[in-house]
């Protein structure tokens, strides 16, 4: 039997970039098969080139043993090739049937197709509301309506790019489990991921990319996850070292019946949230995407105002009153999950970026800013946090996303603040970055510095941090050890709040 | 009584215009494009519809010359904000100055010479009822077609996959382009549908309204129309709803001193606005109903990615 799947010689060159530089590999009917590597190593660019919504610039690819000559996306539907998008192309507006109609070939009969989305559904064990509107959605069921999209049209190869990065840990087991049935009954799974435990756990074959070239073909199961990161990283990942740590005697940081009404439907309550955080520690808030994690984010940087002082403490000070700059001025500092946008100004270069917080550094006279001051400023964060960049003057979106995350941490950093809140910090960021951001922040903490990170990801809150918190539908957990924790309990923690989860299960 | 059937029969004469240049505004939205220019493109409708008319045309063909001027306008604004990606803004507001320039330079030898407007139907027993008669069976058939045409619209926006998946690319052209549907094209149909409804408003107001040619005759229509689909938060019923009411208060502002109203005419004329302005500050306060209504990509360029 002919390969479900075979490559080679793909080449892509971008101007500047080799995204692709001659890969082959096959896949077989029913294997999954795992594409690794960092970001940047050209993934999700062989992917759409399989997918063909970009061309190859040469290169075959067969599918079962025929040359595909024109490609496009119409053509791998009809190959039976779909592809799951790690930023999902869906309509929040309509409802899931309705979405999914509006990908189906055929003319729309509602009724018709939302049965069999159940049957499918039921069959897999991915349970959706047809009829609910996609906007009232999580992330996590979000990916359920792309997955059954596909497999209403029977694939016979499933292209899922970074499908875990918004799910709960339970979430992933249940992913797992559908596409091992799937690849029973003889579908190909390609599986895009920088996560080695996922890989190793659930994939048949591995071919690792790094700088758009391929570094090894493995068994991931049988190769250890120190070789996997050093074909991946090309070196061996430091270990982050966690040195043990002087807890002050006072909080540095506290939140007190924190409230906060939704500002419309769309926002997550904030009820009644109890929080401190002590000098010398880092503490982390775990939970799934939409559970309250922005609104308190917004909270505690000043964002949001409270009317009661007294909801958060800044060394013991009521400081809730207080705006963002405000707070600022009094040592708290703030990275958001944006980086661009909120975290810098993506047309400007580093000094002027640097400008938008460090201006309280003596960078202004009368409000004119002193240019000079900015640039030696932001040099000095380009040295000290080793960030890649032609200077102070690079422009901020021309740094690649690892890049400009380092120059945003290390500007914060910087500024010496008591407490600094960091919120998803190594989001989109390669492993050696994440690796050396994560390193950074646990330095900070360990120089009797408060630091709070909010983050998704459990496994990355279990390498930094020395307590957690999880947060769910607007409430926070009571303060859990790491050294006590694991992970399952967090993501029992996780959805335990939400009803919904509980509910949904017992749909169809 | 006869006041009260006046009255009501002049507003849905003088909603009538509104109410084609808004459902086709609102399509247009609905595919997340804004066409600013519905000024322009109603004035090159009806200067058409007068020119065909005078040309010796049946007033059936001069309304859909009016129609096709229309459509043909709103294609100088397609290239330009669609394929040149030009800011819509801009681009909106050229065509706005554009229509009404073009206009008065074709209609210069039109005068003031009147229209032999088009006639209101008999339908025969309707027509000659007591009092229903002559308040809704005796209109121009253009009326009973603004209807039709509001009926049209919302089945094909709520019931149709052609319209869910025009909604869809005003949500999120990205989105619609990754599932695979021609984006631009079908923004260019839609741009297409609101220069053909603006031009059909045009005509009416030339060819059964007023009905002679006047420099700038459309006087603000376009640009209620524009405020008519905000205030409308972009549902067809409420287009309907909202153009018989400010087709209300243009009647009001003609016949207020008749009937003895102190409130001054400027004033009537700026109430479109002013309620407008309430809505849209409303409506940008519950955000389920802007996610569920507005169309998020509204006059932001799609650039489909290679």
């Amino acid at each position: 039997m002919p390969p479900r799947l075979e490559l080679s010689g793909i080449n892509k060159a971008y101007p500047g970039v080799i995204a692709n530089d001659n890969i082959s590999f096959s896949v077989q009917p029913g294997e999954i098969h795992a594409v690794l590597g960092e970001n940047g190593a050209g993934k999700s660019t062989l992917m759409k080139i399989i997918y063909g919504a970009i061309s190859a610039d040469s290169g075959e690819i067969r599918c079962d043993g025929k040359l595909i000559k024109e490609h496009g996306p119409a053509v791998s539907r009809g190959l039976g090739i779909e592809m799951v998008y790690q930023h999902f192309a869906l309509f929040e507006s309509i409802s899931v049937v309705e979405n999914i109609a509006l990908s189906m070939p055929d003319r729309m009969n509602l009724p018709a197709l939302s049965a069999e989305v159940r049957t499918i559904s039921k069959k897999y064990g991915l349970p959706i509301d047809p009829n609910a509107l996609v906007l009232s959605l999580s992330m996590g069921e979000r990916q359920r309506v792309e997955i059954v999209r596909c497999l209403l049209r029977n694939p016979k190869l499933l292209i899922l790019d970074e499908p875990t990065s918004v799910l709960t840990p339970q979430a992933v087991q249940i992913l797992f489990e559908t596409l091992r049935q799937l690849a029973q009954e003889g579908c190909s799974i390609l599986y895009i991921s920088h996560k080695l435990d996922e890989v190793r756990t659930l994939c048949h074959t591995a071919t690792v990319l790094r700088g758009g070239h391929v570094t090894g073909r493995v068994d991931p199961s049988a190769a250890s996850a120190s070789k996997l990161a050093r074909l991946m990283v090309g070196h061996e990942l430091e270990e982050v070292s966690r040195p043990a740590t002087q807890k002050s005697k006072k909080p540095l940081f506290e939140v007190r019946e924190l409230r906060l009404a939704a500002a419309n439907a769309m926002d997550t309550a904030l009820q009644n949230l109890n929080m401190e955080v002590f000098g010398g520690e880092i503490v982390g808030i775990a939970g799934v995407a939409g559970n309250g994690q922005n609104e308190l984010a917004a909270a505690m940087s000043g964002e949001t105002v409270n009317s009661d002082p007294d909801a958060i403490l800044l060394e013991s000070r009521p400081v809730a009153h207080l705006d963002a700059g405000q707070r600022r001025d009094l040592g708290f500092g703030f990275i958001p999950e944006e980086r661009l946008g909120r975290g810098a100004i993506p047309p400007y270069p580093l000094s002027e970026n640097a400008l938008l917080t460090a201006h309280r550094q003596g960078m202004t006279t009368l409000g004119f800013t002193k240019r000079h001051r900015a640039k030696d400023f932001a040099a000095q964060v380009i040295r000290r946090f080793r960030v890649k960049a032609n200077g102070p003057d690079s422009i901020a979106s021309g740094l690649s996303g690892g890049n400009l995350q380092k120059f945003i941490v290390g500007r914060e950093i910087h500024l010496s603040p008591k407490v600094l809140l960091v919120s998803q910090p190594t989001w989109g960021v390669d492993v050696g970055a994440a690796a050396y951001i994560r390193q950074t922040l646990i330095d900070l903490s360990r120089s009797g510095k408060a630091v709070i990170v909010i983050s998704e990801e459990v496994e990355e809150l279990f390498e930094v941090c020395d307590r957690l918190y999880v947060m769910s539908d607007g409430k926070l957990s009571q303060s859990i050890d790491r050294k006590t924790a694991n992970i399952e309990d967090i993501g029992l923690l996780m959805t335990s709040g939400a009803e919904y989860d509980y509910r949904e299960t017992n749909i169809a | 009584m006869d006041l009260f059937i006046s009255i009501f029969t002049a507003t849905v004469i003088a909603a009538t215009p509104l109410i084609f240049a808004a459902l086709g505004e609102l399509i247009v939205e609905k595919s997340g494009v804004l066409n600013l220019g519905i000024e322009g493109m109603m004035l090159m409708g009806a200067v058409f519809g007068v020119w065909a008319h005078f040309s010796g045309m049946p007033m059936t063909l001069a309304i859909l010359i009016a129609i096709v001027a229309g459509a043909l306008s709103s294609l100088v604004f397609g290239i330009l904000a669609l394929t040149f990606m030009a800011n819509q803004y801009a681009a909106g507001l050229a065509l706005a100055i554009f229509g009404g320039g073009v206009s008065a330079f074709i209609g210069r030898g039109f005068g003031s010479t009147p229209v032999d407007a088009v006639q209101p139907i008999k339908i025969p027993w309707l027509s000659d009822l007591p009092f229903l008669g002559p308040l809704l069976f005796q209109f121009d058939p253009l009326v009973y077609l603004s209807l039709i045409l509001f009926v049209a619209v919302s089945w094909f926006l709520y019931k149709s996959k052609a319209g869910l998946a025009l909604r869809a690319i005003g949500e999120s052209p990205e989105s619609a382009h990754a599932v695979g549907y021609p984006v631009i094209m079908i923004r260019y149909v839609a741009v297409l549908f609101g220069g053909a409804m603006a031009g059909l408003g045009g005509a009416y107001l030339s060819l059964v309204y007023t009905p002679l040619w006047v420099e700038n005759m459309t006087a603000g229509r376009g640009w209620i129309a524009l405020a008519l689909v905000v205030f409308a938060a972009w549902r067809p019923i409420r287009v309907l709803l909202g153009a018989w009411l400010f087709g209300g208060m243009t009647i009001l502002q003609l016949q207020g001193q008749a009937i003895g109203l102190k409130i001054p005419t400027e004033l009537l004329s700026a109430l479109p606005y002013i309620a407008t302005i309430v809505v849209l500050v409303l409506i940008s306060r519950n955000r389920m109903a802007m996610v569920l209504d507005f169309p998020a990509s509204l006059a932001k360029p799609f650039r489909p990615s290679s």
